[in-house]
């Protein structure tokens, strides 16, 4: 920590870029659906939570909402899926264009991934409401949903593609106007999540195109389902790298601005996104411990390389610390820990990203347990799983997202942010309640509970159960005041008076301790990442897949009726 | 960190400007997740441990036809060994209960003829995940006498929550008195 006396000037101009009105309100739109998306899903969540106080609103909410499981459903889908792939591609076309300085160089493919998205968005939700697609936000087959329900969910999927291939080619147009000069870290970083993403959707689309959506059809009349997992999670690992990666964009490259500091390491910070890269897809058989028809050497080799996607985090978690302690120091704070304390946490962006932080280092230590290739036989499909993934995309991704629209929606739509002191208390009643919900979830799971069930009615539950159960519904309740405190947020920001200029919060673009020049030229290239990326695909997946997809054996052909 | 006041496009300087504490933390995560890989293999094969693997592939239409799968429930193989069939089907698991008397090793074989289902047995390392086609397959020792409740772990439909089935483990004497008795039964019927 040398640099803390040095003058915080910029080396290039950060703000050197206007978004034009059409780009405001294009990202716009893709936050508007995300924030819908993510209320509708919020409320439904407590209903969950309350069941197992044996508090069952479903049957006064008849005939919206027909079972536990049908708003299980919209929970996980509408949360984990439509609100973070949204806010992803909106947020990442900002990056595109922020940290390029330049518009996007093919807006009308981006306009097309959007508008591909919002049909599929469409397809999707209708069968979701109707009751006909309650098959949770995994569709493990044979358990059978409406055509339009794969199908919508394809399409959404093929959008973000659409609109990642916009970024790249925003990238290699800036690229070629500006021949030897390193790529802004959000821009390079956002392609490269949009590349990973690519790669990693790929076993969800061969898994939806050649079984799923013939099925549904009709044209083959049963599904393979373990050959099925195995593509779900060829996808559903990296998915949560997808969701993790634009929160390391905001804490590398945006919050070390706005809390008054520098990024630490710009070479780490891209040495981390380009591991994402190569080792965030081979990984997926750690969902699968517990499945019968694959070798246990597959799954011990996915074990081990989970470890490896271990250390990308444990490099952000120096990287943002020691960012966010230069800029603490600099602002007066001192002690080994006390500069904590000299943060701005009443800037409400800030407060939900730091608490987003802090609880994902729970959900880290969690995340090893579950990929550990032994103990997970604890704790798979147990209550345990969504205590974790509530710290991870329900916490230090939506939290941090939250935080992010603190200041992202009113620089788009030049409002002042509506209270910010509700809004920090909106980010402190998120955590409180994530913290009393996933800690009672975690117990639960070590003591044997299963995963998204209705435990409320489960005959089998013991009575050491019942505190952790009613610890649930407590912090749902907590969470329940929190989403609607942020609703209210957002939506009073929305309606609000136009900002004068100056009240308009500008974009935290954060420089790098040192010149981004000196990064060496191998952090700025795709191709050998790329080639990497592909190889360990093949290793990690590749003999197993053929084995799965040789020995293919069409023989479940689900229920004839909806078991829902 | 002082080296980047000197800004120059030099080739000499193009390096990564890793902090001395960054380094040594990194040589630690990295320290830590070797050690982590390591133990977990060595948890993990050696002591007996094990992990569902590849099984058995069954036909679900067909497969209560013939064969074990007709007549699932738990049978003694040899003298204090015991293997278990059990079909898992939306609610409800058969056989809903299995009685073992302590100290039985037992190899439990599920498989679903529908959907996907769950078989975690609390208290235990068993659990696994019931994919129809596929045979799932774990042994296990039984050193205490209880109830061991096998729950259905995987959402199955609307009667998901319902469907769990019991493990009852024995001591020698209450197992023999219980083998006692149902002989007699059938001998009278």
């Amino acid at each position: 920590m040398t640099a803390i006396d040095e003058p915080l000037t910029s080396v290039a101009d950060p703000e050197g870029y206007t978004l034009s009105a059409w780009e405001r309100r294009f990202i716009g739109i893709h936050l508007f659906i995300a924030i819908v998306a993510l209320g509708i899903g919020s409320l439904i969540g407590p209903l969950q939570a309350l069941e197992f106080s044996n508090v069952d609103l479903y049957r006064y909410l008849e005939p919206v909402l027909q079972s536990y499981y049908q708003g299980l459903t919209l929970h996980g889908v509408l949360n984990a899926l439509v609100w973070t792939t949204f806010f992803i591609v909106g947020f990442t076309t900002f990056t595109t264009v922020k940290g390029l300085r330049r518009p996007l160089s093919h807006p009308k493919v981006n306009v097309a991934g959007l508008v591909v998205m919002v049909v599929g968005l469409l397809m999707t939700a209708i069968p979701l409401l109707l009751d006909q697609a309650t098959v949770l936000y995994t569709f493990y087959p044979p358990l059978k949903a409406s055509w339009l329900f794969y199908v919508g969910l394809t399409l959404v999927v093929v959008g973000s593609w659409i609109s990642g291939v916009g970024f790249y080619l925003t990238l290699m147009a800036w690229r070629r106007e500006n021949r030897g000069v390193r790529s802004p870290f959000i821009a390079l970083a956002g392609v490269i999540n949009a590349a990973m993403w690519q790669i990693a959707t790929l076993g969800v689309a061969v898994e939806m195109l050649t079984m799923l959506i013939p099925w549904s059809f009709g044209l083959i009349d049963a599904t393979d389902p373990e050959l099925a997992r195995t593509y779900f999670w060829f996808t559903g690992h990296p998915l949560v790298y997808f969701w993790l990666l634009p929160v390391y964009i905001s804490w590398y490259g945006m919050l070390p601005k706005q809390v008054g500091g520098r990024l630490f390491s710009d070479s780490i910070a891209r040495l981390a996104f380009w591991m994402f890269l190569i080792v965030s897809v081979p990984v997926g058989f750690h969902h699968q411990f517990a499945d019968p028809g694959i070798p246990q050497v597959w799954k011990w080799i996915h074990a081990v390389l989970t470890y490896g996607v271990a250390l990308p985090s444990m490099l952000t978690a120096f990287t943002v610390i020691a960012s966010l302690e230069y800029a603490a120091r600099r602002r007066g704070g001192t002690g080994l820990i006390g500069w904590v304390r000299a943060l701005p946490w009443n800037d409400p962006s800030v407060a939900a990203q730091l608490l987003a932080g802090i609880l994902f280092m729970f959900g880290g230590i969690g995340g090893l347990t579950n990929a550990s290739y032994n103990v997970n036989l604890v704790i798979h499909n147990t209550a345990w799983v969504p205590g974790h993934f509530h710290l991870t995309v329900a916490t230090a991704v939506t939290l941090s997202f939250m935080g992010i629209t603190y200041w992202l929606v009113p620089h788009l739509s030049h409002k002042r942010l509506w209270s910010p002191k509700v809004a920090v208390v909106q980010a402190w009643t998120w955590f409180v309640g994530m913290v009393i919900f996933s800690n009672a979830m975690h117990m639960l799971g070590l003591l044997g509970a299963p995963r998204r069930t209705p435990l409320g009615e489960a005959p089998y539950v013991p009575e050491e159960w019942n505190g952790h159960l009613l610890r649930v519904s407590i912090g749902g309740t907590i969470l329940l005041i929190s989403a609607i405190t942020y609703l209210v947020v957002m939506w009073k920001t929305f309606r609000g008076p136009k900002a004068s200029p100056s009240e308009v919060p500008e974009a935290p673009i954060a420089e790098s301790l040192r010149d981004a020049q000196l990064t060496p030229v191998w952090l700025d290239r795709f191709k050998p990442w790329l080639i990497v990326a592909a190889l360990l695909v093949l290793l990690a997946y590749g003999p197993q897949l053929v084995d799965q997809i040789v020995n293919m054996n069409l023989n479940s052909p689900g229920v004839d009726f909806d078991i829902w | 960190m002082t080296e980047s006041e000197t800004q120059q496009e030099d080739s000499t300087q193009l390096t990564m400007g890793i902090d001395p504490w960054e380094r040594n933390w990194i040589r630690f995560s990295i320290a830590l997740l070797v050690v982590f890989a390591a133990l977990v293999t060595i948890a993990g094969f050696a002591g007996g441990f094990q992990l569902p693997g590849v099984d058995s592939e069954v036909d679900p239409r067909t497969v209560t036809d013939s064969g074990p799968w007709s007549e699932p429930g738990v049978r003694e193989i040899a003298p204090g060994r015991y293997e278990a069939y059990v079909i898992a089907q939306a609610w409800s698991f058969t056989p809903r209960e299995i009685v073992l008397p302590i100290g039985a090793e037992v190899d439990i074989m599920v498989t679903s003829v529908d959907v996907q289902h769950g078989f975690k047995v609390s208290d235990t390392n068993l659990n696994m995940q019931v994919v129809p086609g596929q045979v799932s397959r774990l042994s296990f020792t039984f050193d205490e006498v209880g109830e061991f409740p096998y729950i259905c772990t995987e959402y199955c439909g609307q009667g998901h929550a319902a469907m769990y089935g019991t493990i009852r483990v024995l001591s020698e004497v209450d197992f023999a008195a219980l083998a006692d008795d149902s002989s007699t039964e059938e001998a009278s019927s």
